[in-house]
């Protein structure tokens, strides 16, 4: 029966995604509606040909890894996109002939720099917060995925919202809000993904057999709910016609920027730091095979994560309209939140007390704890740049540009390898991964990569914030805008090269990924139960 | 709009700061409190079991035993 409601849903709605398609009034909505309809349409057909078969027992005493799998390789896969986007729109910056004639209005570096940012920290992080989520918490529920293919739904849906949103940079739809800028469409259906994976988490919490609920769920959940928060409020939009892409938010002015800002640097607190710190919390452990250092410590690190984070955002909107005491309260509570992220990355790091020599012979690991370095080294970064003072010389520059990258390179992207290279042996049941030398490879073409990329940026920032306020003896400003560009030319050169190297790394690793997969060897030692402790 | 501004604000400054403080304090004590390291113990181990199935009829005895005094 519920296949034929099912059967109806997934017809109507490529029939009006058929008719919304005919009526499109730009091209961005032209493709996301045939997109949609084509989503439908694949879907209703998959339903088609199970319909009125005998239904496969579900496996109860299995955990269900198949989304999980799935998700793993879009990491890998968008990581590799994300990368080649980012090191080509670096190149553009550095040899603008790169923008080519033929493609403008598509590829040039205002339509592809979105296309980056999106592609790595939505596709890549999101599919590796996916990827994390489903294994975490079944493993540490010791319950399978809740919701039957609900978690097929979720990852599906995520991918169709990467497309769509892709697609809208491409053709130019955005409503101009960093980090936010796929229109009303996507920003819906994106809304009904997470809230079907709200529900998925909180239905596999529900069902747990642990009596507790391990601390990388809290960061998890915490990550899940506060971006649906975040991502409603900053989106509200009205569309102009609900045959075209455009819409018109509905606040205006500085309140509209401080929710913009409330929402980019939540989505930094939330998305890229809560969210991966859940990845920390179970994986360093598993890795190094002992508990995390001090549970206590993580508790206390999640909530005082939780009551500062929200409030940091004003410190992007130093010397705007926004009220004084506003930005100094965002000032202050970034300042505060070194406490928590510190004494975060002081557990991650001393979980490895009495296993410190697992760091000689484990890449994997090594990855895992200069993930954790970087995390520590941008949090620091951090705070100090929401300082008003040092943000007067830092804001609009390219030092904003290399404390992100240090962030996404260092932390989230060092932690997503380590990630991706422990799952891939236990998802595909084998006994180790292909190649040990190639993860080293991998390891110091990103260390290297990230070393290059931010040293340069500071260099080019600074240099750039300095020659923006000086004047001379008559009060003049000494250099034009372009003389800044001029002068960061060498920088950028160095930020590409840097970025080749990251781009190898994960070349390598989607290689070395796909060998352990196709040649490793099966895993042996089946345990019949799992070990105790 | 001024004035709900203000009452805003001013809640925001007061009794919403203190609330939220308070709260916040209240999870530290809570998570210090003492005779809560053996259960820290126990959740600090989760990880480390139920690695490759869920719990559930099918288990041994052996981790029945530990899910019950776990839940204890």
């Amino acid at each position: 029966m519920l296949d034929y409601v099912k059967l109806l849903i997934l017809g109507l709605v490529a029939v009006c995604a058929a008719i919304a398609a005919n009526y499109a009034r730009d091209a961005a909505y032209l493709v996301h509606a045939l997109l949609i309809m084509s989503a439908a349409a694949i879907t209703f057909f998959y339903v088609l040909r199970s319909t009125g078969e005998p239904k496969r027992p579900v496996p109860v005493n299995q955990y269900m890894d198949g989304p999980v799998r799935a998700a793993a390789i879009a990491t890998a896969f968008w990581g590799v996109v994300g990368f080649a986007a980012g090191t080509f729109i670096a190149f553009q910056l550095a040899f603008p002939a790169l923008n080519f004639h033929w493609a403008d209005g598509y590829l040039n570096f205002g339509r592809l720099r979105p296309l980056h940012t999106s592609a790595v920290i939505f596709a890549f992080g999101g599919n590796a917060l996916l990827a994390a989520s489903f294994y975490i918490v079944q493993r540490t529920s010791a319950a399978r995925l809740w919701g039957g293919n609900l978690a097929w739904f979720v990852f599906w849906g995520y991918q169709l919202f990467i497309l769509m949103a892709a697609t809208g940079y491409l053709l130019g739809s955005t409503q101009g809000q960093e980090y936010a800028e796929p229109e009303w469409l996507t920003d819906l259906w994106l809304t009904i993904v997470w809230v079907a994976f709200l529900a998925l988490f909180m239905g596999t919490l529900m069902k747990r057999k642990e009596p507790h609920i391990y601390v990388a769920n809290w960061f998890l959940l915490s990550f899940i709910v506060t971006v649906a928060m975040l991502h409603v409020v900053n989106n509200l939009q009205i569309p102009v016609s609900i045959f075209g892409s455009r819409s018109v938010t509905v606040m205006s002015g500085v309140q509209n920027a401080m929710t913009q800002w409330w929402y980019g640097h939540n989505a930094v607190g939330f998305f890229l730091t809560a969210g991966f710190l859940g990845m920390m919390y179970y994986f360093i452990p598993k890795q190094a095979e002992r508990p995390v250092y001090s549970y206590k410590l993580s508790i206390i690190h999640f909530w005082a994560l939780i009551f500062l984070y929200i409030w940091a955002g004003p410190h992007h909107l130093h010397y705007t309209a926004l009220p004084d005491w506003a930005s100094t309260l965002g000032m202050v509570f970034s300042i505060v939140l070194w406490m928590p992220s510190w004494g975060g990355m002081i557990n991650g790091l001393m979980t490895l007390s009495g296993a410190w020599d697992k760091l000689r012979t484990d890449p994997i690991l090594r990855m895992m704890v200069t993930s954790v370095a970087f995390y520590g080294m941008s949090t620091f970064e951090g705070p100090m740049m929401s300082i008003r003072a040092v943000n007067s010389l830092s804001h609009y520059t390219d030092w904003t540009i290399g404390h992100v990258h240090s962030g996404a390179l260092g932390w989230n992207g060092m932690i997503t390898f380590g990630m991706l290279y422990y799952l891939f042996p236990k998802l595909w049941n084998k006994q180790r991964l292909y190649s040990l030398s190639a993860v080293s490879w991998h390891y110091w073409l990103a260390t290297i990569g990230i070393v290059l990329y931010a040293s340069s940026m500071w260099v080019s920032g600074i240099m750039e914030g300095l020659m923006w306020r000086e004047v001379d003896a008559q009060g003049f400003l000494v250099n034009s805008f372009a003389d800044t560009v001029a002068a960061k030319f060498p920088m950028y050169v160095v930020r590409g090269l840097g970025g080749v190297m990251y781009l190898t790394g994960g070349l390598i690793m989607a290689w070395n990924l796909y060998m352990t997969v196709r040649k490793g060897t099966v895993r042996r030692d089946m345990p019949a139960a799992a070990p105790a402790e | 709009m001024e004035d709900s501004y203000s009452i805003m604000r001013i809640f925001a400054g007061s009794w919403g700061l203190v609330f939220m403080f308070t709260a916040f304090l209240a999870v530290i004590v809570f998570t210090l409190r003492p005779g809560s390291r053996s259960t820290h113990r126990d959740i600090a181990n989760i990880p480390f079991r139920h690695d490759d199935r869920p719990a559930g009829d099918t288990d041994t005895p052996e981790q029945t035993r530990q899910i019950k005094e776990a839940r204890q």
